[in-house]
C-alpha cells in the first residue's frame, strides 16, 4: 500500500547569481511502514526533499517548479497552509539534525510535547501531560515524570533526540522523516537512537524516511535506499541488492568509502572531486567530472533512470557493461 | 533570587560613591558662586561673603565632601540653596513627574518599537519593511528638542489642540495630564522607538532563523502561535538589555524634554540647579537618580533571568 508518492519533484532556490535547482525530477514511492533511505552528500538535495515533502521550504527564496507529492492519496502541494498545518504531527513528522539547537531553549520540554498534543487533539491538560510523560517513557528517557520540568539545556544530544523524536511521534504520525537524525550524536548513542526508531516504527507501524551521509546508517535500518546526487536520484534498490550489486558509480564510490577492518591499506578511500555548484554542474551526466568511469557519450545528456528490474534503478548509461 | 537582588544593591555602592565623587568634582570645577547668586545683584562684597560662611562653602573642598558624606550617611542630603527646601523632598516632589512621563513615553516606545519590529521582521524586504524602518531611521535621526518644537509650533500654536507647555498632575486630571504629557512623551520615545523598531526586526529575524523555529512548525503549530510564542519569547531576551538602556536614556532624556515643555519634573529640577550651582541640589539630585538607574538595572537583571531559563545567576 503506498502511503506517499513523489513524482517529478523539481524545486529551485533564487540566490545571487540566479535561480538554481535544488532537485531536479525526484521520483519514489513509499509504503505503509516502510524505511527508506535518501543517502548522499551534503547539497546533493536530500534535506530539500524532506522540507518539500513537509510543506516547510522558505519560499521565497525556494520554489517548486514542478512535480507532485502525494500522501495518502492527497497532493500536498494544492494544500492550504491551515491544511498542511493540520497535517504536519499526525500526518507526517520529522526529526532533525541538530538536537542541540532544535528544541526551543525557553521552554520546558514537557511544554513543548504537550503543545504539539494540544495543537492537533482536545485534550485536557492532565491527559496531554500523561500522554507526553508516557512518549518520554518510550522514547528512553529515565524518571520521565520529573525531567518534563527540565529545560534543554539540562538534557545531553542524545537526550534531546530522544526528546525531539517524542515530539514528533507524539500524535503517532504515518510518516516520520529523520534528517540525519544521528550525525552530531557520539557513535554509541547514534546505534541507540536508530534501533529506538526502528522499534517505534514496528510499535506504531509508521513509514520511516531516513536521511543520512552514511552508508552504516543505511545499511543498518533501511529497506529500500535512493540515493541522490547534485540534485537527482541515480540510483533507487532495495538495500541488499544496493549494497552487492551497485550499478552506479557514485553509489560504489560511496560504498568504497566506508573502511572496513580488513582493509589493510592506511589511507580512506574518497571520491575524488567535489560535489558541483548547483550553478556549474557540468553537461550531461553531473557526475561525469568525478567519475572514473566517464567516456564522451557521458556528458552528452542526462542519462535516464533505468529499470534493471526488482526495484532497482540506476542513472548511468554504462550501468550493465560496467556490472559484467 | 532574593540573594541575587542583595549581592547586586550592596555592589551598587562603589556605583554610587563613584558618581558622587564625580558629581561633586565637576559642579566644583565649574566657574560660578552660589552665594552670589543667591545674593541678588545688587550685594556687597561683604554679604556674599556671610552667605559663603552660613552656608560652609567657605571651608575647604574636602571639608565640604566630608560633610555632605556623614550627613547622607544620617539619611541627610542637605537642603537646597536655591528653594531652601530639604533635597530630598525637593527630588521627591519632581520624581513622580518625570517617572509618570518616562512611563508614558515608555509605554509609546514598546508599542509601536515592538510592534512595527515584528511586523518589519515577518514582512522582510516588502513595502511594509521599507517604510517601517524609513520611519524608524527618521525617528533616530530627528533630534528630539527639534520635534518637540515641531509639535509645539503645530499642534498648541496653530491648531491649539494642546498645550505649549505645563504640566497636571494625572491624579488631578487624567485628560490634563494626557494633554499636558503626549507631546513631551512623544518627542521622548520617537528616537527609542526607532532604536528599539530596528533592533527587535534584526533579532526577530535572527531568531525566525533557528532550528527550534523549524521545529515548532514541523509540529503543526499555526503560524501565529510559532511567531508570538517560539520567537518572540526568545528575542524578548536581548531585547530586554535594549530595554532597559532606554528607560535609562528616557530618564536622562527628560533633562531637554522638560525643559522645552516647562514639565517641573527631575530633569528640569536638576537644570536649574546645575545653572545656579545649587551645590546639594546637584550632588543629591543625581545621587537619587543614579539610585533609580542602578535599580532600573537590577531589575532588567531580573527579568533576564525570568525570560531565560539558562540564566543562572
Amino acid at each position: 500500500m503506498t502511503l506517499l508518492s513523489v513524482e517529478h519533484l523539481t524545486t529551485a532556490f533564487r540566490t545571487e547569481r540566479g535561480e538554481v535547482t535544488a532537485i531536479e525530477d525526484i521520483s519514489f514511492t513509499l509504503d505503509r511502514g516502510e524505511v527508506m533511505g535518501i543517502v548522499g552528500e551534503s547539497g546533493s538535495g536530500k534535506s530539500v526533499t524532506a522540507l518539500a515533502i513537509m510543506g516547510l521550504l522558505p519560499m521565497p527564496p525556494a520554489r517548486i517548479l514542478g512535480g507532485s507529492i502525494r500522501f495518502d492519496g492527497t497532493d500536498l502541494l494544492t494544500l492550504s497552509d491551515k491544511a498542511m498545518q493540520r497535517l504536519r504531527g499526525p500526518g507526517i513528522a520529522m526529526v532533525f539534525q541538530e538536537p542541540m539547537t532544535s528544541l526551543n531553549p525557553v521552554f520546558t520540554i514537557g511544554d513543548q510535547i504537550i503543545e504539539t498534543i494540544k495543537a492537533h487533539e482536545r485534550i485536557s491538560e492532565r491527559d496531554a501531560f500523561a500522554r507526553a510523560v508516557q512518549m518520554l517513557e518510550k522514547v528512553g528517557i529515565p524518571s520521565a515524570a520529573t525531567r518534563m520540568t527540565d529545560y534543554p539545556h539540562q538534557l545531553s544530544g542524545g537526550q534531546r533526540q530522544r526528546v525531539m523524536l517524542a515530539i514528533a511521534l507524539v500524535c503517532r504520525p504515518r510518516l516520520l522523516i529523520a534528517d540525519e537524525p544521528t550525525t552530531a550524536l557520539d557513535v554509541t548513542i547514534q546505534a541507540q537512537i536508530l534501533d529506538l526508531i526502528l522499534d517505534l516504527r514496528d510499535e506504531f507501524g509508521m513509514a520511516v524516511i531516513i536521511i543520512t551521509h552514511n552508508m552504516g546508517v543505511i545499511a543498518e535500518t533501511a529497506d529500500r535506499v535512493l540515493v541522490t546526487y547534485a540534485g537527482r536520484v541515480v540510483e533507487q534498490a532495495p538495500v541488499n541488492r544496493l549494497f552487492d550489486e551497485p550499478l552506479h558509480p557514485y553509489t560504489s564510490g560511496l560504498l568504497a568509502c566506508v573502511p572496513t577492518l580488513e582493509q589493510e591499506q592506511d589511507r580512506l578511500l574518497a571520491i575524488p572531486g567535489n560535489l558541483p555548484e548547483p550553478a556549474r554542474r557540468p553537461p550531461g551526466c553531473r557526475f561525469s567530472d568525478r567519475c572514473e568511469h566517464a567516456v564522451a557519450a557521458c556528458r552528452d545528456g542526462l542519462p535516464p533512470l533505468d529499470d534493471f528490474g526488482a526495484g532497482h534503478r540506476a542513472a548511468c548509461i554504462r550501468a550493465l557493461e560496467l556490472r559484467r | 533570587m532574593a540573594g541575587v537582588i542583595a549581592r547586586r544593591l550592596v555592589g551598587s555602592i562603589p556605583i554610587l560613591l563613584i558618581v558622587s565623587l564625580i558629581t561633586f568634582a565637576m559642579i566644583h570645577m565649574i566657574p560660578g558662586d552660589p552665594a552670589a547668586a543667591i545674593a541678588g545683584l545688587s550685594a556687597t562684597g561683604e554679604q556674599i561673603a556671610n552667605i559663603r560662611r552660613d552656608l560652609g562653602l567657605d571651608q575647604p573642598l574636602l571639608t565640604q565632601l566630608g560633610h555632605w558624606y556623614l550627613n547622607l550617611m544620617q539619611g541627610d542630603l542637605g537642603r537646597s540653596l536655591l528653594l531652601g527646601q530639604p533635597v530630598l523632598s525637593a527630588t521627591m516632589q519632581r520624581l513622580p513627574v518625570t517617572l509618570a512621563l518616562s512611563g508614558y513615553a515608555l509605554v509609546l516606545t514598546l508599542l509601536f518599537g515592538l510592534l512595527s519590529g515584528i511586523v518589519a521582521a515577518l514582512r522582510q524586504n516588502t513595502w511594509i519593511d521599507q517604510a517601517a524602518m524609513v520611519f524608524a531611521m527618521l525617528g533616530i535621526s530627528v533630534p528630539n528638542f527639534y520635534l518637540g518644537l515641531l509639535m509645539i509650533i503645530l499642534f498648541a500654536v496653530h491648531l491649539g489642540w494642546l498645550p505649549t507647555g505645563g504640566y497636571i498632575p494625572f491624579t488631578a486630571d487624567p485628560i490634563g495630564w494626557l494633554a499636558t504629557s503626549t507631546m513631551p512623551a512623544i518627542s521622548l520615545a520617537l528616537l527609542l522607538t526607532g532604536l528599539l523598531a530596528r533592533i527587535t526586526r534584526s533579532t526577530m529575524l535572527e531568531v525566525l532563523r533557528q532550528d527550534y523555529i523549524r521545529t515548532a512548525r514541523a509540529k503543526g503549530l499555526p503560524e501565529r502561535r510559532v511567531v508570538l510564542r517560539h520567537a518572540l519569547a526568545n528575542a524578548l531576551i536581548p531585547i530586554t538589555t535594549v530595554i532597559g538602556i532606554i528607560v535609562s536614556l528616557l530618564i536622562s532624556g527628560s533633562v531637554v524634554t522638560e525643559t522645552l515643555f516647562s514639565i517641573p519634573g527631575i530633569g528640569q529640577l536638576l537644570t536649574q540647579a546645575v545653572l545656579n550651582r545649587d551645590y546639594p541640589m546637584v550632588q543629591g539630585g543625581l545621587l537619587i537618580t543614579t539610585a533609580l538607574l542602578v535599580l532600573i538595572n537590577i531589575a532588567v537583571d531580573v527579568c533576564y533571568a525570568l525570560l531565560d531559563p539558562r540564566v543562572r545567576y
